[in-house]
């Protein structure tokens, strides 16, 4: 399994009440799949995210990412396990401001010191080719429209080649024409082998992911195991 | 992420700012321009000051007469007529190991006239010793003999001053100039020594054998001088030439042991050291000025880069969701911090010494701009950069990667 967690709780404390976002959380993710996390805001889909992600720690229970136990790692490790393994799309883009297209491709490199100078422009400018923004490589942010932002971030996302991208409400910031062509790149990204989870209450983009779990109050309510071969299309 | 990218990045995120980074440095900039200004004058000062000492001659230690008590009434300094030319000679002689020369000086005023021109100026009275003594070489012509010493022939050598005065354009050797209606031939001219460490022109002098003018310009029958200037071969003999001499004179002059001195020496060490003294007060105020200057530049640096880390909270969490570890953002602050303030350090530097160059142009001073100090001053404003960048650097890298991300 790409992904394996078992029985994940997070819990906030607030003055001497606390709350559990995540209430015990058990799920596999196999290499390959297209995840679409529903829920209503506060069921704990962010959250979950955010911890696969590894941009949050849960407060009990283990993550396995790759087989490596990602829960108890350091935050210099984790940062490292974000840089090789996972690329993130967000809802509002976000890009370097006043930098261009390339180099905000390029960004995920600058924390890698495996590539030189000349291969991560070539690297980068490819990808922009390849989402379709081969013409704007200098275009900042402010120039380029909404789609073409969350394009120029898929780039990125792609940057360091990691197995799994993670996409936290991707359309939420576009119009219906953008979300197509952003689901269309992602579900073409899937079928070269690239493991998408994404999180979305929108039911149309959710319908372009192969497998669905929904989630309410901090549980998965419907999906949690894997689904293996089988499409939810 | 390497460190060219991260100066880069730093650049760049300085140059977005422009005015806001220009204000910053200000501190810097105004602390490390007064740095090298003071500095460059400073050391300018103080060799020129040990250059105009240098001039007076090599390692000098001057022999004046005391004070006499003829019947309990005492004298002021200078009053003796006890130093004579053959204390001098004896010095000489007989502390030859410390000493290089000794020559006596016996002061005249004196009108001098050549054709038409007529200057007023001083005659000194010296040995042949005096050109070794005093350091000072002959810009034309030649010094005079043991022989013009020992007949007290009209001779004479003059100084830069008195050329210019008395023999405008002209070349002053061999002509004869007149001091109190007695012809004197002028041998040779002095090369140019300017103004000594009190400020009086030594240029402006006529020099000739101290029998001369004892005989006559000074009509005396006396044996004295004004004073002995001794020569030493090293400045570190100078404690020991003096209790030296001090024991010869009293020998000489047959003092009882109970009888105050009737000569005192001082020593060119004694007037570096008062000057020194005072340009190491001057130098210190400076430097405290300019610390503060500094401090207070380092505490706006420090100010200005919590702000940028707070602007920029949403860039921190992007970065480290695409991967910066805490020392990557760690890192990039302090190079952010260190390149605001290395960039303020420069132009102090230009600022500094455009201004010393200036002030010493308008004052006639000179500058003295060391490699060292200008190396330093920017050393040190990268320092402050760490220092005062280290804490704003800190809580950037200690920030939350989703607290980021959210931030509005």
């Amino acid at each position: 399994m790409l992904i394996n967690i078992q029985n994940l709780f997070k819990v906030y404390h607030m003055g001497d009440t606390s709350v559990n976002a995540l209430d015990g959380v058990t799920l596999t993710i196999a290499a390959g799949e297209f995840i679409a996390i529903m829920g209503a805001s506060g069921s704990g889909k962010s959250t979950l995210l955010n911890i696969l992600g590894c941009l949050d720690t849960p407060s009990a229970g283990s993550y396995r990412l790759d087989d490596i136990e990602v829960s108890g790692m350091s935050r210099s490790q984790r940062a490292r396990i974000r840089n090789q393994k996972l690329g993130f799309v967000f809802q509002n883009f976000n890009l370097l401001s006043r930098t261009n297209a390339l180099e905000n491709v390029e960004l995920p490199t600058y924390y890698d010191g495996r590539i030189s100078g000349k291969q991560r422009k070539k690297r980068a400018s490819d990808l922009l080719e390849r989402v379709g923004l081969g013409s704007r490589l200098d275009h900042t942010p402010a120039q380029l429209s909404g789609g073409q932002q969350q394009r120029v971030a898929i780039a990125r996302a792609l940057m360091n080649n990691p197995p799994v991208i993670l996409a936290d409400e991707p359309t939420g910031n576009l119009d219906s024409h953008s979300s197509t062509e952003i689901m269309a790149l992602f579900t073409q990204l899937n079928s070269e082998g690239i493991t998408i989870v994404m999180v979305t209450h929108e039911e149309d983009i959710a319908n372009f992911a192969k497998r669905r779990i929904v989630m309410r109050d901090g549980l998965i309510v419907s999906g949690p195991e894997s689904a293996g071969k089988e499409t939810a299309r | 992420m390497n460190l060219w990218m991260i100066f880069k990045v730093a650049l760049r995120a300085i140059s977005r700012n422009k005015t806001r980074s220009l204000l910053t440095a200000l501190g810097i900039i105004v602390g490390i321009a007064a740095v090298i200004a003071v500095v460059a004058i400073g050391q300018g000062a103080q060799t020129m000051m040990m250059s105009q000492i240098n001039s007076m001659g090599n390692n000098l230690i001057m022999v004046f007469p005391g004070s006499q008590n003829p019947g309990g009434v005492r004298g002021g300094s200078g009053s003796g007529q006890n130093l004579t030319a053959e204390d001098g000679e004896s010095i000489a002689r007989d502390l030859q190991h410390l000493v290089r020369a000794v020559t006596p000086v016996i002061r005249s005023g004196a009108q001098a006239i050549y054709q038409e021109n007529n200057w007023s100026t001083q005659v000194q009275g010296v040995s042949i010793d005096f050109p070794e003594v005093r350091n000072w070489e002959m810009a034309s012509g030649a010094f005079f003999t043991a022989a013009d010493q020992r007949a007290g022939s009209r001779v004479c050598i003059i100084g830069q001053t008195v050329s210019d005065n008395l023999f405008p354009g002209d070349d002053p050797t061999g002509k004869s100039l007149r001091i109190r209606n007695m012809p004197f031939r002028v041998l040779g001219v002095m090369v140019r020594k300017g103004s000594n460490s009190m400020g009086s022109d030594q240029d402006d002098t006529i020099i000739a054998p101290y029998t001369t003018v004892r005989r006559v310009l000074q009509n005396s029958i006396f044996n004295n001088v004004n004073m002995l200037l001794v020569s030493l071969y090293s400045l570190d003999d100078i404690p020991v030439a003096k209790v030296e001499i001090g024991k010869l004179l009293r020998q000489r002059h047959k003092l009882g042991n109970n009888a105050d001195d009737d000569f005192s020496t001082i020593d060119m060490t004694e007037i570096t050291n008062t000057i020194g003294s005072i340009t190491k007060l001057m130098t210190i105020l400076l430097t405290t000025v300019a610390s503060i200057s500094l401090l207070v530049g380092g505490i706006g640096i420090m100010n200005i880069m919590l702000v940028s880390v707070t602007e920029r909270t949403r860039e921190i969490g992007l970065r480290m969701a695409v991967g910066a570890a805490p020392s990557d953002i760690l890192l990039q602050f302090i190079t952010e911090a260190m390149a605001l303030s290395t960039v303020g350090g420069l132009i102090g530097v230009v600022i500094g010494i455009v201004g010393a160059r200036t002030v010493g142009n308008i004052q006639q001073w000179p500058i003295l701009i060391t490699e060292s100090s200008v190396v330093v001053a920017f050393l040190f404003s990268a320092a402050i950069g760490v220092f005062f960048g280290f804490y704003p650097a800190l809580r950037a890298s200690r920030l939350n990667p989703i607290d980021c991300l959210r931030y509005e």
